[in-house]
């Protein structure tokens, strides 16, 4: 019998973690849907990225408040994780603060834990009040509408919940301790909720063990549920944020990809030898489709993007488009990528692994032509994002995908680009008075 | 746009010239030699100047042209322009989506370039700074590319041009950084440099360098209405910039000093606030 507990924890942990572990099989299945790129150049350099970017939060800060109030929650979401540790290994084998033998280490760290868990609930309760009260306007756009909103706000709802119950777990656990229960051996310091201990004076101690139990069993199946509310949230970020920082871009802001199938396409005709009547091979792949309409024309770096963005609304609120009341923003492109991305995954799950075609794209009817149209190309939320995450590159793509395939550019842009191809330059002036300037007055 | 006259009144240069006299000397001094005349007389050039559409077409940019051309003549600096060989990088159909369109420019201009075995560039536009720079190496075109302000920084360091800067003493100005030299490229200091060392007082926006704010130009938006909005992108900027007095904006693109030339002519500042290439500002103190 006293094994019960044991066996229902191992039973709660597997589970918690085995459905934890099919849902990045399905996240993984659908981020490859996207089309291959070569990642593997300047590893030292992606490292350094990886961990001044995303561990180090070098871009946090460059707001300062969000971001230090950031590195409160994120310190303590890693170390107070230190003390999970502990709580598996307790529930597994029936221990108490198995770590208790490490003595005066053990106080300390378990007394850190306690100070974090006291910020994490001041820095939530603050992030609560900026999205809520203060109303930020980067949480107002009308892409938070609805579901973004709420999961903004249940994100710090379970943060709330998880930090009181490890404080009340812990206070309780202080107050046994003081009255000299068995099994509740003398361990850790507990700066923090010594405080909330005298609550508990008057109460027996079957009560107290009762609430120190219950809290310890809230506190690790919270965690569980949290850890598996991830992929259903933007809070992705909290793992995605590596190896999306990892996989970022390396090449100047500037540099945009040149396409290589324009790239063959361009050396044929500048080939005076090439055919132009040359009958393709029998076994040639089909000629590539320019640019994006669908998140399966995306690159796996932009889907992977896509997932990791956590929705601060840094690039948006960045974006001179938005800024002066244009229907672009760069979070929603993002947001937009990832829901349809989510939809085809789920297309493919009811299709028992076959994406059908479900008359829906990313273009048009998640994403309009306006917003595309709208973009000014500065890298300003690709600067902004505190995670490397590139808006810019699926704006780029897409609008390929409306000039090269659908010949559907704004007027204004078909004469400019009528203009370079008859005389080299995006204004109607005649190549030959290039050099007329050095001699007008 | 503001008259040259004008203009050199309200910096305070002294001296009896007027708009006709300064053009007259630009005239006989401008040396500008093509790459076909280099390349007939056996020469080759240290630096190819790629002048760029807007510097050879638009009548606000041409002045830049002719500035830095003036810096480089006064500078004895070795350089060439391809002339009537030049066409468009192809930048603005890029980033309009036409891929297509872009690398045909570019594989012309590559010909033409390597045939000339140009090694190093200079221009006055970011533009063309960045698709040369960063975009014509994948296609077979490996240049040593530099901005102008760059290019200047470094005459100045080689002692080959200097700066009396007396007449920007006390002047407010401030540098509007382009978004393809800034935070596509991460030049944000090549100008300030410059700005400095006019002995002016160089103060920044709210939104500058990494988070300056775009003119609204790029991304071809340039040659097109902007989308429905409350503001222009221009407008926001110039604003930014007045809020802070300056009494010179500096830029060091084109599109950008298009952009906010015709933000400060909105707010009726065109009497107070001048829009100036940082080439333009340089030939100034030089009295060229």
């Amino acid at each position: 019998m006293d094994y019960i507990p044991n066996i229902v924890f191992a039973i709660i942990l597997i589970a918690g973690i085995g459905f934890f572990v099919e849902n990045i099989k399905k996240l993984s299945r659908n981020i490859k849907l996207g089309k291959s790129v070569d990642t593997s150049d300047n590893k030292p350099q992606r490292w350094k990225n990886m961990s001044r970017i995303a561990l180090g939060q070098t871009k946090m800060v460059v707001r300062p408040i969000a971001g230090i109030l950031h590195i409160i929650v994120y310190l303590g979401f890693i170390i107070i994780n230190i003390e999970v540790l502990e709580i598996i290994m307790d529930g597994l084998f029936g221990t108490h603060r198995i770590f208790a033998f490490l003595g005066g280490f053990y106080s300390f760290l378990i007394g850190s834990f306690e100070i974090l868990a006291l910020l994490v609930i001041i820095a939530v309760v603050v992030f609560w009040i900026r999205r809520n009260l203060i109303k930020l306007g980067r949480f107002l756009n009308p892409e938070m509408d609805g579901w973004p909103k709420k999961d903004g706000n249940l994100i710090l709802y379970i943060e709330l919940v998880l930090m009181v119950l490890f404080l009340t777990m812990n206070a309780a656990d202080y107050q046994l301790q003081q009255m000299d229960v068995a099994h509740y051996t003398k361990a850790g310091a507990f700066p923090v909720s010594m405080f909330i201990a005298p609550l508990f004076e008057e109460m027996s101690i079957a009560s107290i063990i009762l609430l120190e139990r219950s809290a310890w069993w809230l506190h690790i199946v919270g965690i569980l549920i949290f850890l598996n509310y991830l992929y259903y949230s933007k809070h992705l970020h909290i793992l995605l944020a590596f190896p999306n920082t990892y996989f970022g871009k390396l090449r100047p802001k500037g540099q945009f990809d040149n396409l290589e199938a324009v790239t063959k396409e361009v050396r044929l005709m500048m080939d005076p030898s090439a055919d132009p009547f040359a009958a393709p091979d029998g076994d040639a792949p089909l000629p590539e489709k320019f640019g994006a309409s669908d998140v399966m024309d995306l690159k796996w770096v932009q889907l992977l993007n896509a997932y990791t963005c956590t929705e601060c609304g840094r690039c948006t609120s960045e974006c001179p488009a938005n800024q002066t009341g244009k229907k672009l923003s760069p979070r929603k492109i993002m947001m937009d990528t990832r829901d349809r991305l989510e939809e085809v995954g789920k297309n493919i799950d009811t299709n028992k692994g076959a994406f059908v075609d479900d008359g829906k794209q990313l273009l048009g009817d998640y994403i309009t032509h306006e917003e595309l149209w709208a973009c000014t190309s500065c890298n300003a939320c690709v600067e902004a994002c505190p995670v490397s995450i590139d808006p810019l590159s699926i704006i780029m793509d897409m609008r390929q995908y409306l000039v090269m395939e659908q010949s559907a550019a704004p007027s204004d842009l078909n004469n400019m680009m009528g203009n370079i191809e008859n005389n080299g330059a995006p204004w109607p002036f005649n190549q030959m008075d290039r050099l007329n300037w050095s001699k007008e007055s | 746009m503001v008259p040259l006259g004008l203009l050199t009144k309200w910096i305070g240069l002294t001296g009896p010239r007027n708009h006709n006299e300064i053009t007259a000397i630009m005239e006989n001094e401008l040396k500008v030699p093509t790459m076909a005349a280099l390349f007939a007389a056996g020469q080759q050039p240290e630096v190819l100047f790629w002048v760029g559409c807007a510097g050879s077409f638009d009548d606000r940019a041409k002045k830049i042209t002719k500035a830095f051309v003036k810096i480089l003549n006064k500078a004895n600096v070795s350089f060439a322009v391809l002339g009537t060989e030049e066409s468009c990088t192809g930048d603005p159909a890029k980033r309009a989506g036409n891929e297509f369109l872009f690398q045909m420019q570019a594989v012309t201009n590559i010909e033409v370039l390597n045939a000339y075995g140009v090694k190093k560039v200079v221009t006055a536009c970011p533009h063309c700074f960045n698709t040369l720079k960063n975009e014509y190496p994948g296609l077979g075109g490996n240049y040593e590319v530099v901005h102008h302000t760059q290019f200047l920084k470094q005459l100045l360091e080689e002692g080959r041009i200097t700066m009396e800067g007396g007449q920007y003493k006390g002047k407010r100005i401030t540098f509007h950084d382009p978004c393809y030299l800034g935070r596509a490229n991460n030049v944000y200091e090549a100008p300030r440099d410059l700005i400095r060392k006019l002995d002016a007082e160089l103060v920044e926006m709210k939104n500058c360098k990494k988070r300056g704010l775009c003119c609204g130009a790029g991304g071809a938006q340039m040659f097109k209405e902007p989308e429905k909005g409350n503001k222009d992108v221009n407008i926001e900027r110039t604003e930014q910039a007045l809020d802070i007095k300056p009494d010179i904006i500096a830029a060091g693109c084109p599109f950008c000093n298009t952009m906010l030339t015709d933000g400060v002519k909105n707010k009726e500042k065109e009497s107070s606030v001048v829009v100036m290439d940082i080439a333009e500002l340089i030939a100034r103190a030089e009295d060229l």
